[in-house]
C-alpha cells in the first residue's frame, strides 16, 4: 500500500491544472438541456480533445492518452477543482466508450470512439420504454434484420439528452419470437436517420432533458450492431456495471459539492438554529472521502488486473443518497430563501447553483436502475440471500 | 498510488482467520462467560506464538518490526470472530506506546524489561487511556499504563486499585483504575505526555474501527444465514425485499467504512502526528456501519434475536461497546468538525491523499 502520487501522477496532475486554468470558460455554460447551452458543451468538447483530454484512459489512437483508473481519478479531482462543464457526452465517454472498449470490431471503435474523443458526436441513451423500465427484459421496440441492415420500429423514453444528441444505443428486439433477456441486441442509430421522431419530455426544472424516440421504419446498418446478434443483454450488464461501478459518477464531483457545503456553513453557521445541519455536513463531508476512498481502492485493484464485482451496486446507493443529504443540508442552510431561481435575480446570486442541484438530486437514486433495484442485487448477487 | 494489500499481508490474514475461525467458537466464548479471568490461556499462548501479540514492536525488542497497515485486516479477524481477548488493545495500544516511549528517548529501565516481558510472552500488559472511564482486562494484566494530565505512568498492577464493572457484554472485564503517582513509575510528562497519549487515542480507536467493521461483517454473515433458513409462509424469510433491504443497507455502510478504515491504518503507520483526521473518519464510520448491523439483524432474527441463547448477541453487545470506547462517535464527528471549521483546512477533491492535520494543515504537499 503506498497512497502517495508517482512523480508521474504529480506532473500529470500539473499538467492538467495548468492547462485548465488556462481553458475553462470564466463563467458557467447555460444548461446542456437547452439548444444554446448544449452547443456550448459541444463546442467545450472539442475544446476539451484539442488538448487531448477528451477521454485520458483510452488509447492515444483514439484521442485519449493510454492512462490508467488512477489517472483518470486525478483528471476528475482536477475537472471539478477547476469548475469545468459538466461533461454532455457523458452517455458516450463513460458508458458506451468502455463498452465499446470491449465488445467493438477495431472498425467499430475507430469509427465511434475517436468521433466521441473530439466532441462530435454526442450520445444519448435508449434502454427504456413505456413498460420497460426497471423490468429492462421487457423491451419490446423491435429491430428485424432485413440483409445488412436492421428496421427499427417502436418506441424508447426516458432518453437522456436525445432531444439534441446525434446518436442513441440502446437495446432492441431482434428475435420476434424470444422472450425476456433472450434475442436482445445492441444497436446505435443514429437520431437524423428517415423515421426517427423524437419528443421533448422536460424534466422537473422545465428543462428537456428527457425524449420519448418513436421509430418507424428506421433503416440502421448492421456495422451498428455492438457485439453479437442476441448478445445485447450480457453487453447492456455491462455497460451497467461502468455506469454504477466506477465512471458514471466520480467522487471528485461529491468532493467538490461538499467542499461548496462545508464554505456555505462556515458562512451561515452562525444564523442557523437546528443543530442536526452540523452533524449533516460533517457526515457530507466524511461520506464523499469515503466514496473516493472506496473508487481508490477499487482502481487500484482493477489495475493490479482484478475486477468489479457485485459489491459495485452499492456505489449507486452511496453517491445518490449523499448526493440528495448534500442538497438537502445546503437548502436548509439556505432557509427560506432556498427556494428562489439564484438566475432571477441578481439579489439572489449569491444562492449558488444549490437549487439546480437538489432538484438533480431527487433523479440520483432512480436512474441507473432504481436504488431498490440495488438493494435487491446486493442482497442476492453479494450477501447471497434467497431469491425465492 | 497502490491502495492494496500486499499478497504477503493477504496471505498472513487468511492463515490467522482460519486459525481463528477453529479456536474462537460461539460456544467457546460462552464457556468464558462463566470464568473469572474471562480469557483462554491456551488460544492467548497461541496468538501470542504466530507473533500477533509483538506485531509493532520492532525485532531488536523480540518482536516483528511491522505496522499498523500489517495489522488492520488482523483487527477485522478479531472482530469478525468476536474474540474477546484483548489482542488489539495489546498489540496495535499498549505495547507500541512503549515502544513510542522508548523511541522518544524516555521512560526508565522499567519500560523495556517489560516490553521485553511481552514480547516473550510472560507478562501482559494495559493501558488505561483517560478517554476510557474503564480498562478492559485491566484486572488481568500484569502491568498498566496509566495518567495523570498529561503524564505517563508505568505500573505493576500491584500498585493500583482495581474496581470491577460489570459489561452489558459477557465477553469483556472492566475495571476503573486508581493509583498513587509515584514519581519513579513516570515514563513521560508535559507535552511529551500529551503526544503520547494522542498518538495512543488514534490507534485504539484505530483498533475499535477495524474491529467494529469486523463485527458487522460476522453479523451480517449470521443473519444472512438465518434467513435463509428460516423459513414463514412456506419460504424463507430471506426472500421478502423488506428484508434484504435491511441487510442491503447495512452492506452499504460495511463497503463504505472498509477503505476508510484502511486508509486511517495507512496514516497511522506513515505519519502517525497528522492523523486525528482519518482515524475519527474511520471511527465514526465503522459504528455506525457496526451499530446499524446489529439492530437490523436483530430485527431479522424476529423474537430468536431478543433471546439470550441466540449467539448474535456476542457480536452484537461487543458492537455496542467497541462503538463508544476510544472516544464516541460524537467525539470522533467533533473532531472532525473541528478541522472542517478551521479556514487553512484542505479541502476537495484534489486533496483525497492530502495533509489532514489541525497542526499543518497549512502545508501544501499531497503526501498523506
Amino acid at each position: 500500500m503506498d497512497l502517495t502520487y508517482t512523480p508521474q501522477q504529480q506532473a500529470f496532475r500539473a499538467e492538467l491544472r495548468a492547462w485548465l486554468a488556462a481553458n475553462v470558460p470564466d463563467k458557467p455554460l447555460p444548461s446542456f438541456d437547452t439548444a444554446e447551452g448544449f452547443e456550448a458543451h459541444r463546442q467545450w468538447e472539442k475544446t476539451l480533445a484539442s488538448g487531448n483530454w477528451g477521454m485520458v484512459t483510452w488509447p492515444e489512437a483514439y484521442g485519449g492518452r493510454g492512462c490508467d483508473l488512477i489517472d483518470w481519478l486525478i483528471f476528475e479531482e482536477e475537472y471539478y477543482r477547476a469548475g469545468a462543464p459538466l461533461r454532455v457526452n457523458q452517455n458516450g465517454i463513460f458508458l458506451l466508450g468502455p463498452t465499446l472498449m470491449e465488445y467493438g470490431t477495431s472498425e467499430q471503435k475507430t469509427r465511434f470512439i475517436t468521433a466521441m474523443a473530439k466532441g462530435e458526436e454526442i450520445w444519448a441513451q435508449g434502454w427504456s420504454e413505456p413498460n420497460a423500465g426497471s423490468d429492462m427484459a421487457s423491451i419490446r421496440c423491435r429491430a428485424d434484420r432485413d440483409g445488412d441492415s436492421f428496421v427499427i420500429n417502436g418506441q424508447k423514453i426516458w432518453s437522456t439528452r436525445a432531444v439534441y444528441a446525434d446518436y442513441v444505443f440502446g437495446l432492441f428486439r431482434t428475435d420476434p419470437s424470444s422472450e425476456r433477456h433472450h434475442g436482445l441486441s445492441f444497436v446505435l442509430v443514429p437520431l437524423d436517420a428517415e423515421g426517427v421522431t423524437v419528443r421533448p419530455i422536460p424534466q422537473l426544472n422545465g428543462l428537456p432533458g428527457f425524449a420519448e424516440i418513436f421509430f418507424d421504419d428506421v433503416r440502421v446498418s448492421d456495422f451498428n450492431l455492438l457485439g453479437g446478434e442476441g448478445e445485447g443483454w450480457k453487453i447492456a450488464m455491462a455497460t451497467a456495471g461502468f455506469e454504477r461501478g466506477l465512471m458514471l459518477r466520480s467522487p471528485a464531483r461529491f468532493q467538490q459539492a461538499s467542499r461548496r457545503l462545508v464554505e456555505l456553513y462556515r458562512e451561515r453557521r452562525q444564523d442557523i438554529l437546528d443543530p442536526s445541519i452540523e452533524e449533516a455536513v460533517v457526515r457530507c463531508y466524511m461520506d464523499a472521502e469515503a466514496y473516493a476512498l472506496s473508487t481508490y481502492q477499487t482502481a487500484s485493484r482493477l489495475c493490479a488486473g482484478g475486477s468489479i464485482g457485485p459489491e459495485s451496486s452499492c456505489n449507486k446507493i452511496f453517491w445518490s443518497e449523499m448526493d440528495l443529504l448534500i442538497h438537502e443540508t445546503a437548502m436548509n442552510l439556505l432557509g427560506a430563501r432556498a427556494e428562489i431561481e439564484p438566475q432571477t435575480s441578481a439579489e439572489f446570486a449569491d444562492l449558488g447553483q444549490w437549487l439546480d442541484g437538489f432538484l438533480f438530486a431527487q433523479s440520483g437514486p432512480i436512474y441507473a436502475g432504481t436504488n431498490e433495484i440495488q438493494r435487491n442485487i446486493i442482497a442476492e448477487r453479494m450477501l447471497g440471500m434467497p431469491r425465492r | 498510488m497502490n491502495f492494496t494489500f500486499s499478497e504477503d499481508q493477504l496471505a498472513y490474514r487468511d492463515a490467522v482467520e482460519s486459525m481463528l475461525v477453529n479456536e474462537v467458537t460461539a460456544e467457546r466464548i460462552r464457556a468464558r462467560w462463566d470464568t473469572e479471568s474471562g480469557t483462554d490461556a491456551a488460544l492467548l499462548a497461541q496468538i501470542h506464538e504466530l507473533g500477533l501479540t509483538t506485531m509493532l514492536v520492532p525485532e531488536s525488542l523480540g518482536g516483528l518490526g511491522l505496522n499498523a497497515t500489517d495489522f488492520v485486516l488482523l483487527a477485522e479477524l478479531c472482530g469478525k470472530v468476536a474474540l474477546p481477548e484483548s489482542l488489539v488493545d495489546t498489540a496495535l495500544v499498549s505495547l507500541p506506546m512503549l515502544v513510542d516511549v522508548l523511541d522518544r528517548g524516555l521512560g526508565n529501565r522499567t519500560v523495556q524489561t517489560v516490553l521485553e516481558a511481552v514480547a516473550a510472552g510472560e507478562a501482559s500488559v494495559a493501558c488505561a487511556h483517560p478517554i476510557n472511564p474503564h480498562v478492559n482486562f485491566a484486572a488481568q494484566a500484569d502491568w498498566l499504563l496509566v495518567a495523570q494530565g498529561d503524564a505517563v505512568y508505568l505500573l505493576p498492577r500491584s500498585a493500583v486499585t482495581l474496581s470491577e464493572h460489570k459489561s452489558v457484554d459477557p465477553s469483556r472485564r472492566l475495571s476503573t483504575v486508581e493509583f498513587d503517582a509515584n514519581p519513579e513509575a513516570c515514563v513521560a510528562s508535559g507535552a511529551a505526555g500529551a503526544e503520547l497519549w494522542r498518538a495512543t487515542l488514534n490507534r485504539g480507536a484505530l483498533g475499535s474501527a477495524a474491529q467494529l467493521l469486523g463485527l458487522a461483517q460476522g453479523m451480517i454473515e449470521r443473519t444472512v444465514t438465518y434467513s435463509a433458513d428460516r423459513e414463514q409462509f412456506g419460504r424463507p424469510i430471506g426472500v421478502n425485499q423488506a428484508v434484504k433491504h435491511l441487510l442491503a443497507d447495512c452492506a452499504v455502510q460495511i463497503e463504505y467504512a472498509r477503505p476508510v478504515i484502511h486508509r486511517a491504518a495507512y496514516t497511522v503507520s506513515v505519519a502517525p502526528t497528522r492523523a486525528d483526521w482519518a482515524v475519527s473518519h474511520a471511527k465514526a464510520a465503522a459504528a455506525r456501519a457496526a451499530t446499524l448491523t446489529a439492530r437490523q439483524s436483530i430485527q431479522v432474527h424476529g423474537a430468536m434475536g431478543y433471546t439470550w441463547e441466540c449467539d448474535l448477541q456476542i457480536w452484537a453487545k461487543h458492537a455496542w461497546a467497541l462503538a463508544r470506547e476510544w472516544g464516541d462517535v460524537g467525539f470522533h464527528k467533533n473532531r472532525v468538525h473541528e478541522w472542517l471549521l478551521q479556514p487553512k483546512a484542505l479541502l476537495g477533491p484534489e486533496y483525497t491523499f492530502g495533509k489532514r492535520s489541525l497542526i499543518d494543515s497549512a502545508s501544501p504537499s499531497t503526501d498523506v
